[in-house]
């Protein structure tokens, strides 16, 4: 990047490949039982259902997170018992939320899902999952840190990766780095 | 828990000295914690009540610089990430965007990559092993196993040029073939390392200070680790045989053959001599991809720039650390719309406070070595 | 100084390094660039010190070492100063030291240096109970105290008659008294602070413990008082042990002419210098191989196991003398306790399949697991079979 010139916006296709392709759902059978499973055991939810790549995601809505991910640990067809992954996908600029993402992981059943689910910008809180995977808690005040986004009942709130007198959320897609002042 | 009083807190209120907690900084900086870490142990004596881990130290925002860069140059960021072991977080990135493209690697490629991660695999246990030795206070197996890596840092120079941050794998392949003469090095160099850790193990393992030190200290059982999501040598010495070579294998580890050593007690002879066993088989995996290589081509046909398609995937990898995963969300642009890492030492790391506490101050180091955490990986 | 060197470059040897070979001819000169680079540093005292204790603390350390180097013989008569009460004396000094690093630790203001000044007060102290019992007992079988005698033995008049006492001429009392050898030794590794006993400074945890706040000359004193004491046991281990400068005594005729008295001397001093290097030698070889023991085992270790081993030690020696039994047979008595010994500390490591609780599982066993409740408790038995469930 060089100073004084406004940065090249990455994510705004070229005009020479306007089409951009998609890659299209591939699940394998374990997959799709996965996901019949999931729609059975989260029927008194309102969740949807799609597959990326060979992962089946599932959108759940926010408050409900903590109830569902106890469902699918507890649950003895799902028995997600390993998180992966927990992190935050900035849409602000598109869609105006924060999508936060869980990676689940069943060593029992050899089946692997994306849990989702979708916040909004002036209070993006979602319930803390730390009562379910204890490991969950780092992500969580990484996330804070990163994006904002408030886990309710994380066990501890202090900044984990960034200085604790940092300001802002770096992790977001408005963040000023070139005009990001350190002194 | 209770909040107890310090020294400090007491001489600020004027109370005369009792015998309270004394709160000790391993700080950032310290011969013993492999790296900028700090940790703040509240002790009592010489028992460990508390103990806070602080990470950040080593932040350098790679994942929202990868959002900046091509997915070429992201491969020389993820060298960075876990220095110990850059083959197998480069192998992690480019699966991830062949996985998204639906590429197919061509063999002698697969088996290159799995010859890579697997010497590489052999470097970071020995690293493990020398400095872990070095917190426990054996300064000469260090030395040891620093020769044994030097042997394959050659051959590692020989290949991509570097011999640490290689910046080698491309997606869709390799970048260039083995140079002439490899396996005849590779053959030598092999023949001295098995020479080597059988030398270390025979100093170290069976040693009765080591055994004193290690056995029965901090022992983790295979749910707690599950739920904390710990992953590779740690998990398996708590008895959770969790290998992603055989979960959902990679490359080409279904032709090759090899074990799996599994731990019972969850300590930390456990956890260091699982490292051991996994170098042997790792030697023995390398001479088995020696022999079933086959001359051929090393990269599929690419775009220089790569473009993958609109889409989001996660592809994961057996590291000598852990599981390391990506997750990449692509708008179908040169650059990732975001790409997240799952390091395992940050996971590893998490589950410091309970394996500590109720230990010695002494044990503390050492059961940090045993985690085997490698900063540039926690902080990214 | 040589003493630094030497040490250097054996670890380094063994470390498959070369060690100092810049300074001088193989860095034989590299103790003179230490010990100018450190008297030539900047002198730091924290601000929270407190400045006389701190001061005074290398120099409480450093003077008892040397002063017990007033007592030992090089060779007959070749002391100092002889003293009928030698041993007595050696036992004394050496207390000393201990309180210099006690106030080095407090004094210093920093929490490292403290958790490594109670360390060492409390494994210095318990450590001298093995080595004085193990020289009292030396002191009984000899039936004096003088460190001359130890050596060349003396006649004691007894009810009128004249008894010669044990010498170590022909016959060391390593072999009289094997027990007593390796407690010294091993309670002398102690005292001295040396892997695998250095847990007061250990690098990789309390980074120098008593020790971290002092530069310069001042740590210069320190490093000096541990290599006076590492040097001085491994002369004590010769002197008690291993027949000082006899065994065999110097020859005191040369095809039949008289070796002057300087001669047979310097031999005797050369031959002792010799033997104290190797036990030296020893000692480090033992700091390049071992891991160190933590604060709690070293304890027991001393108080549970080296005590009362000096205890037995002493009491066999006074019974054989008591009753005027043949030396050997404290050779055989002691057999016995030194086999105890070795299997207290050879306790846990019977060979790698005893001890691993590692298994090393197949590929193809590793695809069918279940993860039970067994897992909540960890089975000592090995249970990563107990894992695998059909599905």
């Amino acid at each position: 990047m060089i100073a004084g010139l406004p940065p090249k916006d990455k994510n705004v296709p070229r005009r020479r490949h306007p089409v951009i392709e998609s890659a299209p759902p591939r699940l394998t059978p374990v997959g799709e039982a996965l996901a019949k499973q999931i729609s059975d055991v989260l029927s008194d939810f309102d969740v949807s259902i799609t597959a990326e790549l060979d992962e089946v995601c599932c959108l759940v809505r926010a408050p409900d997170v903590e109830r569902i991910c106890r469902l699918l640990k507890e649950g003895p067809l799902t028995s997600m018992k390993y998180m992966r992954l927990l992190t935050v996908v900035d849409y602000l600029e598109d869609e105006a939320e924060l999508e936060v993402v869980y990676h689940l992981y069943s060593l029992e059943h050899h089946h692997k899902m994306m849990l989702k689910t979708r916040v909004s910008d002036p209070s993006p809180e979602v319930p803390s999952v730390a009562g379910v995977w204890r490991g969950a808690g780092w992500y969580e005040r990484e996330m804070h840190d990163l994006f904002g986004v408030f886990f309710q009942g994380t066990p501890d709130t202090r900044t984990l990766i960034l200085p604790d007198d940092f300001e802002g959320f770096p992790g977001r897609k408005n963040y000023p780095i070139n005009e990001y002042d350190e002194w | 828990m209770k909040q107890r009083d310090t020294l400090d807190t007491r001489a600020a209120k004027g109370v005369p000295g009792r015998t309270v907690d004394m709160m000790i900084n391993i700080g950032p900086q310290h011969p013993a914690t492999h790296g900028v870490f700090r940790m703040v142990l509240t002790v009592d004596g010489e028992r460990v009540i508390d103990a806070v881990p602080h990470i950040g130290y080593l932040h350098r925002g790679s994942e929202k610089l990868c959002e900046y860069e091509d997915y070429a140059q992201i491969i020389t960021l993820f060298d960075r990430l876990d220095y110990v072991a850059n083959f197998n977080n480069e192998l992690v990135l480019v699966m991830a965007v062949e996985k998204l493209m639906g590429l197919e690697v061509p063999e002698r490629a697969a088996y290159i990559r799995m010859l890579m991660c697997e010497l590489n695999r052999i470097t970071s246990h020995l690293l493990f092993i020398g400095t872990f030795a070095l917190d426990t206070g054996a300064i000469t197996p260090v030395l040891y196993n620093f020769r044994d890596r030097e042997r394959i840092q050659a051959l590692f120079e020989s290949v991509s040029g570097a011999r640490m941050m290689h910046n080698y794998f491309r997606v869709g392949g390799v970048k260039e073939d083995l140079p002439d003469q490899f396996n005849e090095r590779l053959e030598s160099a092999l023949s001295e390392i098995e020479d080597g850790v059988d030398e270390v193990d025979r100093l170290l393992s069976t040693n009765e200070i080591f055994l004193e030190r290690t056995k029965g200290v901090a022992r983790i059982d295979g749910v707690s680790a599950l739920d904390w999501g710990l992953s590779g040598p740690c998990l398996r010495a708590s008895g959770v045989p969790y290998d992603v070579r055989t979960e959902e294998p990679y490359l080409l580890y279904e032709r090759v053959d090899f074990g799996v050593p599994v731990g019972s007690q969850g300590d930390c002879w456990d956890r260091y001599y699982t490292r051991v066993l996994e170098v042997k088989e790792s030697i023995r995996i390398v001479r088995q991809i020696m022999c079933q290589m086959a001359p051929g081509e090393v990269q599929t046909k690419t775009r220089r720039i790569v473009r993958p398609p609109q889409g989001e995937v996660y592809a994961h990898a057996e590291n000598p650390r852990g599981d390391f995963g990506v997750y990449i969300v692509s708008k179908g642009n040169d650059s990732p719309y975001r790409l997240k890492v799952r390091p395992p030492s940050y996971c590893n790391l998490q589950a410091l406070p309970q394996l500590v506490v109720g230990h010695y101050l002494a044990d503390a180091i050492v059961v940090l070595g045993t985690l085997d955490i490698v900063l540039g990986e926690v902080d990214r | 100084m040589s003493l630094t060197w030497l040490e250097r470059k054996t670890l380094a040897r063994i470390q498959q390094r070369v060690g100092p070979s810049v300074v001088g001819p193989h860095g034989l000169l590299q103790p003179m660039a230490d010990v100018l680079k450190l008297v030539t540093k900047e002198d730091v005292i924290p601000a929270a010190a407190d400045r006389v204790l701190f001061w005074v603390a290398p120099v409480v350390v450093v003077v008892p070492a040397f002063m017990l180097w007033i007592v030992i013989p090089f060779a007959s008569g070749l002391s100092v100063r002889t003293l009928e009460l030698g041993l007595l004396y050696l036992i004394a000094v050496s207390g000393i030291g201990t309180v210099g690093l006690l106030m080095a630790g407090w004094t210093a203001a920093s929490k490292y240096s403290l958790l490594g000044g109670f360390r060492a007060a409390a494994h210095l102290v318990s450590y001298e109970i093995p080595i004085i019992f193990v020289i009292l007992s030396v002191g009984v079988l000899v039936q004096s105290l003088d460190l001359g005698h130890v050596i060349s033995g003396h006649t004691v008049e007894v009810g009128g008659q004249i008894l010669r006492m044990p010498d170590q001429n022909f016959v060391p009392f390593a072999a009289i008294m094997p027990l007593g050898l390796i407690v010294f030794f091993l309670a002398g590794l102690a005292e001295i602070g040396r892997t695998p006993f250095d847990i007061h400074h250990a690098e990789s945890e309390v980074v120098g413990g008593p020790f971290v706040e002092y530069s310069g000359a001042h740590w210069a004193a320190f490093f000096l008082a541990e290599y006076m004491n590492t040097f001085l046991i491994a002369v004590l281990t010769v002197l008690l042990f291993f027949g000082g400068w006899s065994w065999p005594s110097p020859p005191t005729s040369w095809f039949g002419t008289d070796v002057p008295e300087w001669a047979v001397r310097t031999m005797g001093a050369a031959w002792f210098m010799f033997k104290a290097y190797l036990v030296t030698f020893a000692i480090f070889w033992i700091r390049g191989t071992y891991p160190r023991l933590r604060i709690d085992q070293l304890m027991a270790f001393g108080w549970q196991t080296l005590i009362p081993l000096s205890f037995v030690n002493l009491i066999i020696v006074a019974v054989v003398v008591y009753y005027h039994w043949p030396t050997w047979s404290m050779t055989l008595i002691s057999l016995p306790f030194i086999l105890l010994l070795w299997r207290i500390i050879g306790r846990r490591s019977r060979g790698i399949d005893a001890v691993s609780t590692v298994k090393l599982m197949d590929k193809s066993e590793l695809e069918v697991t279940t993860l039970s409740d067994d897992l909540l408790v960890a089975d000592p038995s090995g249970a990563a079979t107990q894992n695998t469930e059909a599905r």
